[in-house]
């Protein structure tokens, strides 16, 4: 008798992911869905899908589900949370949604330590707009809006999110992922998993930010964007937990 | 058929709001209708302060006083500024301890208040804005005293209930005045 | 219950909570700032969620998760913020939330004053914020219907899933008078299907609150059937005040705090032998445009009164479609307009000027 060795979580819909060849998203949006799953809450799980390459997302998790305005989903997923504590609230953000446009969501939602969690991909670059510069494009890379390689005299540096977030009082707990390999793909789950259960705890905010590739706009091949990720973000991301008021 | 309409002002921290709403409180509890419109903004923090009041048997047209049945004014800026907004045979009633000058119409009623030195005697400099007020319901009768205190005791609570009694002594002194004046 | 003294700030707030609204997002800003601090006094008293937030923008998107959530949601901000708001409510238009947003409206363009003003009526009732859409638009005249009409405004966004706003101006906000609240008792809220708070029925299938509709033919179909409510609205909900109007020779148009300045212009002008009345929209959006037309067969002309460049004024124009003269007085920049000077103006166009 045939053995039933992996089985799509029930939290992700069956439409197909229009996300890049080598892109991972997928992943991400796998390892979040597991995670809910797991902790049994996909009935009380309201996510809030971003602007930019997760706009999407809204279709493929299998559960309650609001679009938020560019950058807003940590002001709308505070509005949910706070009309509905026992929802299990998370927000599914890219680098130009959370780290550009909403900072000023994201800082303060961490502010006020609202206890929702937030999955934050960072590849480095716009996607969804066609390889524009992101807060967190690398010095030197080159995107359409920085031809030239990002200029650190006209352009500045990269935000560092997790690190960011870290200095910010009310936070909870922060870690920085990545999903390169088959390791860092189990470190991150457990770690969305520990920020979900951080809010089924009534901890307050806890953000995963998780190193993503992006084969089309970086002009690679997925395999060169795993190496790309590895060579180039992680020296300037490194990976581990910024923040944890829990190990405290 | 009644309505009245006043105009207090003063600078900021003589209480010329707080004696315009408990006029509107008083003339509410008597079953009158009533609007409280207060100036707002940077003035509040300082500078002159002003409330537009009306008592009415009937519903309130406009709560923007233009023409003044009465003008309560505390400090010499507030007479410059409100003087001309009494109505002909309206009533001024300036608070003489900080206007040295006289007023300009002599088509109105004019009552030279010396309202700092009454509170005083009253009790506190702080209380003049209930001696005016004293003032102003002796000439204008539109509530009974006795509502004034009574509202008075609502707004200030507990904390406060020991001020009443100079309140209330201010306010008599007020009306005292005013009846001295007019006889 | 006895009529207590209110600022209309606080009336709003309070009558707010009457009617069941659970959360409150705001940031301060004069002249509203009483509505935020009521509430930050009054939210936890009643179970309900209080936040200062970051930004306009931030408090308008968490209107919108609130909302989406099916919560009696409100906001409050005054002009400069409601720009800043624009973004989140052509979002919560488009999903179809309800949810009650008051502009206390003070003087601009740009920083402008914080005095009174009624400079937008056209940001209000003309859209805002991107793309077809409407907000039922209420414009209270005094502190008494300012409680009315928020409590009224949340049934309305209920009912047809819609946002509204309460247009006051300064004045409105900032006077006090007697209010007795007609509701003290939130009423049992419709139940909302729709709303993102958790699938536990999975008969049904999962809520998702969106604004996205990327092929042609969804997003038309989208239109469609907002534009449907709309028309909807417009049959249903027009709301009007006329005084003295049956005899009239001149009517005044004015909306909020104005219409009562015009009301003791129109009796200082009766007083005068002008028979003049006052047609007050109550609803900015939908307007009455029938009560003008109606009005435009019978009088010689309407003099049209507000505190901008001449707004309400095109939809009056529309509505008498040039059968009578409309003439226009508008005071800017927070100076109010006084009843001799309506009068004034009101001789002018008897005249003929």
């Amino acid at each position: 008798m045939a053995k039933t060795v992996f089985k799509k979580t029930e939290m992700l819909t069956d439409v197909p992911l229009h996300y890049c060849p080598g892109c991972t998203h997928g992943i991400i949006h796998r390892l979040v869905a597991e995670s809910i799953e797991e902790l049994g809450m996909q009935d009380k799980a309201v996510g809030i899908a971003p602007v930019g390459c997760g706009v999407f997302a809204y279709k493929y998790f299998n559960c309650d589900m609001m679009e938020a305005a560019h950058g807003r989903a940590p002001a709308v997923a505070t509005g949910i949370k706070r009309v509905c504590p026992e929802c299990l609230v998370f927000t599914y953000q890219g680098d130009g949604d959370l780290a550009s446009i909403g900072t000023a969501e994201i800082v303060h939602a961490a502010a006020r330590n609202e206890n929702f969690t937030t999955i934050f991909v960072n590849n480095a670059i716009y996607g969804m707009t066609g390889g524009q510069m992101a807060p967190t494009t690398l010095v030197g890379q080159v995107t359409t809006t920085s031809p030239y390689g990002r200029n650190e005299q006209t352009q500045g540096q990269p935000v560092n999110i997790a690190e960011m977030l870290a200095t910010v009082n009310g936070a909870y707990y922060i870690e920085r992922t990545s999903v390169h390999d088959v390791a860092n793909v189990i470190k991150t789950k457990k770690a969305i998993k520990k920020a979900f259960q951080n809010q089924i705890d009534g901890k307050g905010f806890s953000l995963v930010e998780v190193l993503s590739t992006c084969p089309t706009n970086w002009g690679l091949s997925p395999l060169e964007s795993i190496d790309w990720l590895k060579e180039n973000m992680i020296p300037q991301y490194p990976l581990g937990v910024t923040k944890d008021k829990g190990a405290e | 058929m009644m309505t009245e309409q006043i105009i207090c002002a003063g600078f900021g921290g003589q209480g010329v709001l707080l004696a315009g709403q408990i006029l509107a409180y008083a003339g509410l509890e008597e079953g009158k209708n009533v609007s409280w419109l207060p100036s707002y903004g940077p003035e509040m923090r300082g500078g002159t302060a002003n409330c537009n009041v009306v008592v009415s048997d009937e519903e309130v047209a406009s709560p923007v006083v233009v023409e003044a049945d009465c003008a309560i004014v505390m400090n010499r800026p507030s007479m410059e500024m409100f003087e001309q907004a009494v109505k002909p045979g309206g009533l001024l009633i300036m608070n003489s301890d900080l206007i040295e000058v006289e007023p300009s119409r002599d088509d109105i009623r004019v009552l030279r208040i010396p309202a700092n030195s009454l509170a005083e005697q009253a009790g506190s400099v702080k209380a003049a804005n209930m001696v005016v007020l004293g003032v102003y319901n002796a000439c204008a009768n539109i509530v009974d005293n006795k509502t004034i205190i009574k509202c008075l005791e609502k707004l200030m609570g507990e904390k406060k209930k020991h001020l009443i009694p100079l309140n209330e002594k201010a306010i008599d002194m007020g009306s005292g005045e005013a009846k001295k004046q007019q006889s | 219950m006895a009529k207590v003294l209110m600022k209309g700030n606080e009336a709003i707030a309070e009558a707010a909570i009457k009617a069941g609204c659970k959360a409150f997002f705001g940031y301060p800003i004069t002249p509203q700032n009483q509505i935020p601090e009521y509430m930050s006094r009054r939210m936890p008293q009643v179970d309900g969620s209080f936040i200062q937030a970051e930004s306009e923008v931030a408090a308008i998107n968490m209107v919108y998760g609130a909302a989406g959530a099916g919560a009696r949601v409100m906001t409050s901000s005054s002009s400069p913020g409601i720009s800043l708001k624009q973004e989140g409510i052509s979002y919560i238009a488009c999903a179809e939330l309800p949810c009650v947003i008051v502009n206390i409206v003070r003087s601009g363009p740009g920083l402008g004053g914080i005095l009174p003003s009624q400079g937008d009526y056209f940001q209000a009732t003309k859209g805002g914020g991107h793309g077809d859409y409407h907000l039922i638009v209420l414009a209270p005249s005094s502190v008494q219907e300012a409680a009315d009409l928020v409590q009224d405004g949340f049934d309305l966004a209920d009912k047809y899933r819609m946002p509204v706003m309460v247009l006051g101006d300064g004045m409105i906000g900032q006077m006090m008078e007697p209010v007795e609240f007609k509701r003290n008792e939130p009423p049992k809220l419709p139940e909302k299907e729709w709303a993102a708070n958790g699938w536990s029925d999975k008969s049904k299938p999962r809520s998702v609150v969106n604004s996205l509709y990327i092929e042609a033919e969804i997003c038309s179909e989208v239109n469609r059937k907002l534009k449907e409510k709309y028309d909807e609205v417009i049959k249903n909900e027009v709301r009007v005040q006329e005084y003295m109007t049956d005899d009239a020779d001149y009517v005044i148009a004015a909306f909020g705090t104005i219409a009562r300045i015009a009301k003791n212009a129109a009796n200082k002008a009766r007083e005068q032998g002008i028979k003049v009345g006052v047609i007050r929209p109550v609803t900015l959006w939908p307007f009455p445009y029938d009560t003008f037309a109606k009005a435009a067969g019978k009088v010689k002309g309407m003099l049209d009164v507000e505190m901008n460049q001449g707004q309400m004024l095109e939809d009056v124009q529309l509505a008498v479609q040039g059968r009578v003269p409309v003439n226009f007085f508008g005071t800017q920049g927070g100076v109010i307009p006084t009843p001799a000077q309506i009068l004034d103006e009101i001789i002018k166009m008897k005249e003929g000027k």
